[in-house]
C-alpha cells in the first residue's frame, strides 16, 4: 500500500509538468499580422507587355478586326442625338429600323403586326459620323446586350405613354405614332398610329427594348403590361443586319410631335 | 487496482501528446512571413490598353503589360495571391466575338486565384458563364449568391481556403442584388441574400472553426453610394462586421488613389481597396505575419500609398 502511494505522487507532478509543457508548445503557433502594405499599380507604357500573352491576342484581335472594320454601307449626313427637341435623325433611325426588321419576326411568330415603337434617348450611345458604315458603327451605338421586346398596350395605355412622353421632353426614339399637342406642349390633344385615329377596343403592339419593358426610364406602362413578346433578337445585331442589306443611310426627319 | 491503471495511462498519454507538441513547434525558432496580394476588378473585357489618343486613359491598361508586372512581383514575392473582384465581362467586342473565352484564358495564364462573381458576368446568362467556365483555371467564390437551383450549384462555392508558405488565407465572396439590376431571364433562379448577414456567418467559420490567418472578402457590392447612404457598401461591411482583414471591392468603378482603412465592430481596422476599371490599375497588399507572442495584443502597423 505505502509503495502504492508514492508511485501516485510521483506521477502527479509528472502529469502537471507534461501539461505545463504541452500548453507551451501550442501558445506560439498563432500568426499576427503585425504590418499592411498597401499601394496602386498603374499599368502603362512604361512597363514592355509580356509577348507570349500578346501572341496569344493576336489572332483573336485579328479576326475581331477584319470582321469590324469590313465596310457594310454609307452615311452621308452625320446622325446624332443632341439635335433635336422631339426627335432627332439618329432617332427616328433606330424607331423605324426596329419596326422594319423585328415586324417580319413577330408576323412569322405571333401573325401579329407591330404597330409602332418606342426606345429611350439614353440607349443611343454614339453618333454615326458621316462616311464609311461598320459592324464597328453598331457596337459603338449600341454597346449593350438589350434585345426587341413587344409589349401589348390599350389604347388608354397608348395615351398615357404620349402623355409620358411630352412629360419627358426628351427626343425618345418613336415611329408609328404621332402625338398633338397644344402651344402648352403638355397637353395630349390627338394620338394618330399610323396615321390612324386610335381605337379604344384595339390592342397595340409597341416594339421596345427589354430594359424598358421591364420598367426602365420609368416606362411603367409596359413594366405594368401583362402582353410581352420577346424576340430574342438583339438590337445591335438588328443594326448589324439593316446595315448589311442598304446601301446609304437614310435621314429621316419625320416629326413626331406637332404642335396645333 | 482500477484507479492505478487509469493513472498510469493518463501520464502514457500525456507524454505522447507533449512529446508530439514539442517536435512541432514548441522549440521552433520564431518566423516572419510575407504574403503579397495583388488584386483587379471591373476589367470588363478590356484586354487591349487604350489608344494613344483616349481622353481619358491614353495608353492605359492591357492585359500583357499587366501579366508582365504580375511575372515580374512573383519573380521577387515567395507568396503571391492574384485576385479579380469581379465584372470580368462585358465592354469590348472580345466578349461579344468569344463570350469571355479570352478573358478566362488570359487570367488562367496569368495564373489568378480566385475571382468573385459581378452583375455583368452574368451578361450571357448564368448558362453563358457556366460554358465559359472550362476555360478557367482558377475558381469563383460568392457567399451571399444561392445558387443551389441553378446549374452553378456546387460550382461556385462560397469562401475558398489558400493555404501559402504555412498561412492560411480564407477568401469569401459578396454580390450585388440582382434584381432591377440583371434581367431575371439571366440570373434565373439565383437568390441574392443580404451580404452583411451571410459576412457575419463566413467569417465566423473562417475564423473561429477554420482558423484563418488573413481573412479576405472579394465584393462586388460598391464602395460606397453618396446617395443612398442606407445602401448596403463596403464602407458598411466593414463597420459591421468583425475578423476581415481586407475587402477588396468592384462594381461602383472607383479609383482609390491607395486603400482606405475602416473600423470594425470590434474597432480593429479593415483595409479597403478598389482600383477603378478597365485594367488600369493593379492593387498591391503586402501582409507581414509573425508567430511570435509579443503581437498578440498590438494593433498592426499600416503603410498606405
Amino acid at each position: 500500500m505505502v509503495n502504492v502511494k508514492k508511485k501516485r505522487v510521483n506521477t502527479s507532478y509528472f502529469v502537471i509538468l507534461l501539461t505545463f509543457l504541452t500548453l507551451l508548445s501550442c501558445k506560439t503557433h498563432k500568426n499576427n499580422i503585425y504590418e499592411v502594405d498597401g499601394k496602386r499599380i498603374n499599368i502603362n507604357e512604361q512597363y514592355i507587355s509580356d509577348s507570349n500573352i500578346e501572341n496569344f491576342i493576336a489572332p483573336y484581335r485579328k479576326h475581331i478586326n477584319n470582321d469590324l472594320d469590313s465596310i457594310l454601307a454609307f452615311n452621308p449626313v452625320t446622325q446624332e442625338k443632341s439635335k433635336g427637341k422631339w426627335q432627332t435623325n439618329i432617332g427616328n433611325l433606330f424607331a423605324e429600323t426596329t419596326i422594319a426588321l423585328s415586324n417580319p419576326i413577330f408576323k412569322k411568330r405571333e401573325n401579329k403586326e407591330i404597330d409602332f415603337c418606342l426606345l429611350n434617348h439614353g440607349g443611343i450611345r454614339s453618333i454615326i459620323p458621316e462616311g464609311n458604315i461598320t459592324s464597328r458603327t453598331a457596337f459603338e451605338i449600341m454597346p449593350f446586350e438589350n434585345s426587341v421586346m413587344i409589349v401589348g398596350l390599350s389604347a388608354d395605355e397608348v395615351r398615357t405613354l404620349a402623355a409620358y412622353f411630352l412629360k419627358e421632353k426628351k427626343p425618345h426614339p418613336l415611329a408609328g405614332l404621332t402625338i398633338y399637342t397644344d402651344s402648352s406642349e403638355t397637353n395630349v390633344i390627338d394620338i394618330l398610329v399610323n396615321n390612324k385615329h386610335i381605337e379604344d377596343s384595339k390592342t397595340y403592339y409597341v416594339a421596345t427594348t427589354d430594359y424598358l419593358a421591364n420598367g426602365g426610364d420609368n416606362m411603367n406602362f409596359f413594366r405594368d403590361s401583362k402582353i410581352k413578346f420577346d424576340l430574342d433578337y438583339k438590337l445591335r445585331n438588328l443594326f448589324i443586319d439593316y446595315f448589311k442589306k442598304i446601301d446609304t443611310l437614310p435621314n429621316i426627319t419625320t416629326e413626331r410631335v406637332i404642335i396645333k | 487496482m482500477e484507479r492505478r491503471d487509469f493513472l498510469q495511462k493518463t501520464v502514457a498519454s500525456s507524454a505522447l501528446l507533449s512529446l508530439g507538441g514539442m517536435s512541432l513547434s514548441s522549440f521552433s525558432t520564431l518566423e516572419t512571413k510575407k504574403i503579397t496580394i495583388l488584386h483587379t476588378n471591373d476589367v470588363h473585357s478590356h484586354i487591349d490598353p487604350f489608344p494613344a489618343d483616349h481622353p481619358r486613359n491614353p495608353n492605359m491598361g492591357g492585359a500583357a503589360r499587366r501579366a508582365s508586372i504580375i511575372d515580374q512581383i512573383r519573380k521577387e514575392e515567395k507568396s503571391v495571391i492574384l485576385l479579380d473582384a469581379g465584372d470580368i465581362f462585358q465592354g469590348t467586342p472580345y466578349f461579344n466575338y468569344y463570350g469571355g473565352e479570352l478573358e478566362f484564358k488570359l487570367m488562367s495564364m496569368m495564373q489568378y486565384d480566385l475571382a468573385t462573381m459581378g452583375n455583368h458576368d452574368f451578361d450571357n446568362g448564368i448558362d453563358g458563364f457556366h460554358a465559359q467556365l472550362g476555360h478557367a483555371n482558377f475558381d469563383f467564390v460568392s457567399a451571399n449568391y444561392d445558387f443551389k437551383n441553378t446549374i452553378l450549384d456546387g460550382i461556385v462555392k462560397p469562401y475558398k481556403i489558400i493555404n501559402r508558405d504555412g498561412i492560411k488565407i480564407g477568401v469569401f465572396g459578396l454580390g450585388v442584388e440582382l434584381d432591377g439590376l440583371v434581367d431575371k431571364k439571366l440570373y434565373k433562379e439565383t437568390i441574392y441574400n443580404n451580404p452583411i448577414e451571410v459576412a457575419k456567418s463566413i467569417t465566423r467559420t473562417l475564423k473561429e472553426d477554420k482558423k484563418c490567418d488573413l481573412v479576405i472578402c472579394l465584393s462586388h457590392i460598391g464602395f460606397k453610394y453618396r446617395n443612398e447612404p442606407e445602401r448596403v457598401c463596403d464602407i458598411t461591411l466593414a463597420q459591421q462586421t468583425k475578423d476581415i482583414d481586407l475587402i477588396i471591392g468592384g462594381h461602383t468603378h472607383t479609383f482609390l488613389d491607395k486603400p482606405v482603412l475602416e473600423k470594425n465592430l470590434e474597432g480593429k481596422e479593415v483595409l479597403i481597396n478598389q482600383v477603378g476599371c478597365f485594367g488600369i490599375n493593379l492593387g498591391r497588399i503586402d501582409f507581414y505575419l509573425s508567430d511570435d507572442t509579443k503581437y498578440d495584443n498590438t494593433t498592426r502597423n499600416i503603410i498606405l500609398g
